[in-house]
């Protein structure tokens, strides 16, 4: 009964703001996967406005405002569009995250708007990685370049560059391979993907999509930091979170990195894709 | 991070200078340290408070060690009762006398299971068994054809059927005849990854339970798993009396605080851990390195053991 009694949010007001109160505030946090540092700055905050008073609403309101403010997108739920056509959108991230699945939801949204789409499939080393976004793309009624398995990914990226300046899409979006952080090669491996894009279509990539499991814990950050340093990244899209987790960890990467989530996940079908709403977002790591 | 966390607390655990026995109150900052160290590990909250709790209980009333100072002695404690806690490895799968013996992975979304399917084939083929992998997983585009391609990689065979007007659970069912027919003796089920809250998805795995009767249920779990460890993997073992866990994407730097959080929820030993994306990179399970690895302070304790 104790933890259900700590993580009731209303069950707090009245109280005095202590030590102990600021302990259960921290918990709650963590328990949200927002992560020891990040929970620090946002108390501390706390602390400052309200030692010694008494808890309300009023406290609850400000440490929300606090996050939201933190996650709020100048640009929110907009991708940038090239003036001239080929807009191209870079997605990488750690194994398994969703990319594939994500694009087939970015593809669908932006057919649903109008654009014309190219798949490109460069994700030539997982087993059967082309086939599953080559039934995606012909769900959502795009184009798809693709490589033999094992090919190099960077030159399926020019094939699709090509292929995506010739036909005047509106939209090139590429898949790679799932890959962790540390995997010094296979980042350089991504770098070159990114160079041939920059290469072959000026300006481009216009966006370099991170894609992050909302299940993932802290180790989100250190794959921030190091794909936004390997391929300069320009937003994050936060994956599953349909399930019990929050994906908390999204407020500390916002934090350490200043990458911007843009859309959300919420299910395996081609639909399941928001544009991030950090009001609702915050308020679901508090319920 | 991994440093800073080191350098805090060595910095933390300098200040306490006692003499004679370990108390609550000269422990309280070291304990602290080691708190922060796990939370960042991801290890789960209520984990880490009853680990906590219990921890400052042994260790309290505890003698010093002479040539040792308190604070390396407390790392030691709390990396000792880590390693006690995992418990022991076991990658030993029990195999039956009579028929195939029938292995189950279920899991989360893309947490590694048709990949460790293949990595346990490989392993099977190792110990001189004939695996049969089927391919369970009817929902995500392509999950047979890649099931497949690793059945080539492997020369094994893979039972698979056309989605349309078939269900999982026939196939798994079909899956382990055709075994039986073609003289197999394991059978590996690939499942289709689902949220331990889609009631629907899990009651479709405990018909697969109740029809087929795998003899081995393994749940895949990502190392890269925050906080809601504990609740993924408490409603698979709830759902399915877990035989083992095996903990995937253990190759990077993240710290695998969610193997000290399901092997507390479950109870359930964790058997191997995936290092890598290829086939061979599957590995024993091994407590002394991932508690290295959650707690990060590997030189302590190697200084301790030395004294
Ligand atoms: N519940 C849920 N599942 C998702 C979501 N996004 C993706 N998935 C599932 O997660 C699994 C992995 O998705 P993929 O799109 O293949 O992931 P990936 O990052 O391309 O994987 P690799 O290419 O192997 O690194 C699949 O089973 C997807 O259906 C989501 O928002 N919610
Ligand atoms: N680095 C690393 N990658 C792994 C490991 N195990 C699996 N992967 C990768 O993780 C991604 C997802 O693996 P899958 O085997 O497709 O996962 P899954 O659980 O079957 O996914 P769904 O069927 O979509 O739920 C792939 O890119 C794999 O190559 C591992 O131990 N280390
Ligand atoms: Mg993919
Ligand atoms: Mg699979």
């Amino acid at each position: 009964a104790k933890t259900a009694r700590l993580f009731d949010v209303r069950s707090w007001f009245g109280r005095k703001v202590d030590q102990d109160f600021l302990d259960e505030l921290e918990a709650k946090l963590i328990r949200a996967d927002v992560g020891v540092k990040a929970t620090q700055i946002l108390i501390d905050r706390v602390r400052e406005a309200y030692a010694d008073k008494t808890a309300d609403e009023d406290l609850l309101a400000f440490l929300k405002a606090e996050m939201k403010a933190l996650l709020q997108d100048p640009q929110a739920g907009a991708l940038a569009k090239a003036p001239t056509n080929p807009t191209v959108i870079l997605i990488a991230g750690v194994n398994g995250s969703g990319k594939t699945t994500s694009i087939a939801k970015l593809a669908q949204r932006l057919k649903d708007q109008g654009n014309s789409i190219l798949l490109g499939a460069c994700d030539t080393f997982r087993a059967a990685a082309a086939d599953q976004l080559a039934i995606w793309a012909e769900r959502s009624g795009a184009d798809m370049v693709r490589g033999n398995a094992g090919a190099d990914p960077a030159s399926v990226a020019h094939d699709a560059c090509d292929r995506a300046l010739a036909r005047k899409v509106d939209y090139l979006i590429v898949d790679t391979a799932g890959r962790l952080h540390t995997q010094t090669h296979l980042m350089r491996e991504l770098e070159k993907v990114r160079g041939i894009i920059s290469r072959k279509i000026e300006g481009a990539p216009h966006e370099s999509l991170l894609v992050l499991d909302a299940t993932n814990g802290q180790n989100a950050i250190q794959q921030a930091r190091i794909f936004s340093k390997s391929i300069a990244c320009s937003g994050v899209i936060l994956t599953k979170l349909d399930g019990t987790a929050k994906g908390g960890v999204v407020v500390a990467v916002r934090q350490q990195t200043d990458l911007p989530v843009k859309f959300v996940g919420v299910g395996e079908g081609i639909d399941d894709l928001q544009p991030f709403d950090p009001d609702a977002f915050v308020e679901s790591l508090f319920s | 991070m991994f440093d800073d966390i080191q350098h805090r607390l060595s910095d933390a655990l300098g200040r306490f200078k006692v003499r004679g026995k370990l108390t609550e109150a000269n422990m309280q900052e070291g304990l602290r340290a080691v708190r922060t160290a796990l939370l960042e590990a991801d290890v789960n909250y209520e984990v880490v408070q009853r680990f906590m709790k219990r921890v400052t209980e042994k260790a309290a009333g505890q003698a010093l060690i002479k040539s040792v100072r308190p604070d390396q002695q407390i790392v030691k404690i709390v990396h000792d009762e880590l390693i006690e806690l995992m418990g022991e490895g076991d990658p030993h799968i029990r195999f039956e006398k009579a028929g195939p013996t029938v292995i189950m992975l279920c899991g989360l979304q893309g947490s590694g299971k048709t990949t460790t399917c293949g990595k346990l084939a490989r392993r099977m083929l190792g110990l001189g068994r004939k695996p049969l992998m089927v391919a369970a997983d009817l929902q995500r585009p392509a999950a047979i054809e890649q099931l497949k391609v690793l059945g080539q990689q492997l020369d094994i065979p893979v039972h698979a059927e056309d989605p349309e007007g078939t269900d999982p659970v026939e196939v798994c069912r079909r899956g382990v005849s055709q075994a039986e027919k073609l003289g197999r003796d394991t059978v590996i089920l690939d499942t289709a990854g689902r949220l331990h809250v889609d009631d629907e998805l899990m009651d479709q795995l405990k018909k697969i339970e109740k029809k087929v009767r795998p003899h081995q249920v393994y749940f895949v779990c990502d190392a890269l798993t925050g906080q809601d460890a504990v609740a993924s993997a408490g409603a698979f073992n709830a759902a399915l009396e877990l035989d083992g866990v095996i903990m995937t994407k253990l190759d990077g730097d993240a710290r695998g605080g969610a193997a000290l959080s399901v092997r507390q929820v479950t109870g359930v030993p964790i058997k191997f851990v995936g290092m890598g994306e290829k086939l061979e990179r599957l590995d024993p399970f091994d407590p002394q390195r991932i508690v290295g690895q959650m707690l990060g302070m590997g030189d302590i304790v190697g200084l301790v053991e030395a004294a």
